[in-house]
């Protein structure tokens, strides 16, 4: 209710800007217009089309780097040369911006596809190495040795101790990585998307000044990162480490 | 020994890299080998050319660090102590907070102009929010104890403010800065690419793409990696060192 009062707050002062003329309508659209376009991208599909490629780039590359974080996470936590061999790498390539890479892949694999998704998945390989590698050594070694006097080997122990011990980690490591390939997608599809993408259409708008348009495309992208967050995340917590009773529910 | 075995993986990939450049199964243009990358980033800093894209970013940087914070610490702190400013900012903070700040680089490009004050506020704006969260969080995890015990002997709300709560939530107002300079640091690389600036090491990565001078990028890119680097462990770390950590506050 209270934010509801210091939205339309927000709001108004925003329409009132909008309608006192100091600057151009194009830059500084009205509410009820920047409200029409939303509509029409909706209902001509255009803004689903847009909201579609984004995901698959997000996805892809959020994918590829969950299966190389697991991996490699896993393995550091387990051998002690791979994590002396990857663990200053990762701290080296680590504080590099995902979007610096952007020129080069571009430069490497063309506009497009390919380029967006590899930023995506370096920036979200990062937090799944690490969270995966911490959370794999978190796991409380009186549950490993109370499994192995219960005569688990080594698949086992993996599988039924070492994965569900290490998945609080790992989820809040999925959720990181969700984050900053959200971040890297806009910025990578405005450098080297080619047609379509959230990205793209915010960029694309700049060229022919409708401000309408970059700010319906901000709502969705706000939206979309919003409900994945709420939605997947919490409800991914919910089904598991929550019911297993091993983190406690934040108090809403 | 010990340094031995830390620089060794990198040994290690530079080798491979190495093999791979020499191989000729990529155009050396786009897959320099690593003694071009040295001898380019050598050239550059010798030339100024580099360390005057440095001094513009990292000018921009300040500026817009230096406005953040300001303002961040300034608005978590208000709606740490009042509330009816936590009733009013919050709802308007969680709604900003996930969009991904890169989305308004264009709008901010259109209202703000090209170069530099469309980045510096758009670096302000984004840095702004992790700051304002956490100055919020560190105030309300001041200890009820210490309050009422400085109340007790008879501090007034002014030494209140300056010798309890300030000093109690710098712990997380400090992550917050942290933070922020994280996020700042990786959207200024990413609006120099898109907002066509003169100078900027965002500008040289992105420009090179056009003479296809990868070995100009590697290097701008190690530059930038470097710097996020330095700032994190030498300001932050050291900021941190004298204050929380000296007060006991937190383990170094």
């Amino acid at each position: 209710m209270k934010a509801a009062i210091s939205i339309g707050f927000f709001l108004l002062l925003y329409e009132a800007v909008a309608r006192s003329g100091w600057f151009a309508a194009a830059l500084v659209p009205t509410l009820p217009v920047v409200a029409k376009t939303l509509w029409w991208m909706l209902a001509d599909g255009t803004m689903a089309r847009h909201a579609l490629a984004t995901l698959y780039r997000v996805f892809a590359g959020l994918a590829a780097a969950a299966a190389t974080g697991l991996l490699l996470g896993f393995l550091m936590a387990r051998y002690r040369p791979v994590e002396r061999f990857f663990l200053p790498l990762v701290s080296a390539l680590m504080p590099i911006p995902s979007l610096a890479w952007a020129p080069v892949f571009i430069l490497w694999f063309g506009l497009g596809d390919t380029a967006t998704i590899l930023v995506v998945f370096y920036a979200a390989s990062f937090p799944m190495i690490l969270n995966t590698w911490t959370g794999a050594r978190a796991v409380n070694p009186l549950w490993l040795r109370a499994a192995g006097a219960m005569g688990a080997g080594g698949a086992a122990m993996f599988w039924k101790v070492v994965v569900p011990g290490a998945l609080p980690f790992i989820i809040t490591g999925l959720r990181l990585a969700f984050q900053r390939s959200w971040i890297a997608v806009v910025g990578a599809e405005m450098l080297a998307a080619s047609a379509f993408g959230l990205g793209w259409v915010i960029f694309d708008a700049k060229e022919f000044l409708n401000a309408d348009i970059m700010l319906a495309s901000l709502a969705v992208i706000g939206a979309i990162g919003f409900l994945f967050e709420r939605l997947v995340f919490g409800s991914l917590e919910r089904s598991t480490v929550l019911r297993w009773g091993m983190v406690r529910a934040a108090k809403a | 020994m010990r340094w031995l075995q830390a620089a060794m993986p990198f040994v290690v990939v530079a080798a491979i890299w190495e093999v791979v450049a020499h191989s000729g199964a990529f155009p050396p243009r786009l897959f320099p080998p690593l003694e071009e990358v040295a001898t380019t980033l050598v050239r550059l800093t010798a030339a100024g050319i580099l360390p005057h894209h440095a001094a513009e970013t990292l000018f921009r940087l300040g500026a817009g660090f230096a406005f953040a914070a300001t303002a961040g610490i300034a608005l978590g702190i208000a709606m740490g102590r009042s509330r009816r400013a936590e009733d009013f900012l919050m709802p308007l903070v969680s709604i900003g907070a996930p969009i991904p700040g890169l989305a308004y680089a264009p709008l901010f490009l259109l209202w703000f102009g090209l170069g530099d004050t469309g980045s510096i506020v758009l670096v302000a704006f984004v840095a702004a929010f992790p700051i304002i969260l956490n100055s919020w969080t560190g105030v309300k995890a001041v200890k009820e104890i210490w309050l009422r015990a400085a109340q007790t002997m008879g501090a007034d709300g002014r030494r209140l403010f300056r010798h309890v709560i300030l000093p109690g939530a710098l712990p997380y107002i400090l992550t917050g800065l942290r933070l922020g300079h994280a996020q700042a640091w990786r959207i200024l690389v990413a609006v120099e690419m898109l907002a066509a600036v003169d100078w900027g090491l965002g500008w040289l990565i992105f420009g090179a793409r056009e003479f296809l001078n990868t070995d100009a990028m590697l290097a701008g890119i190690a530059v930038i990696g470097a710097i996020g680097l330095a700032l994190e462990k030498v300001v932050f770390q050291r900021l941190e060192n004298y204050t929380v950590v000296r007060w006991g506050m937190m383990a170094a």
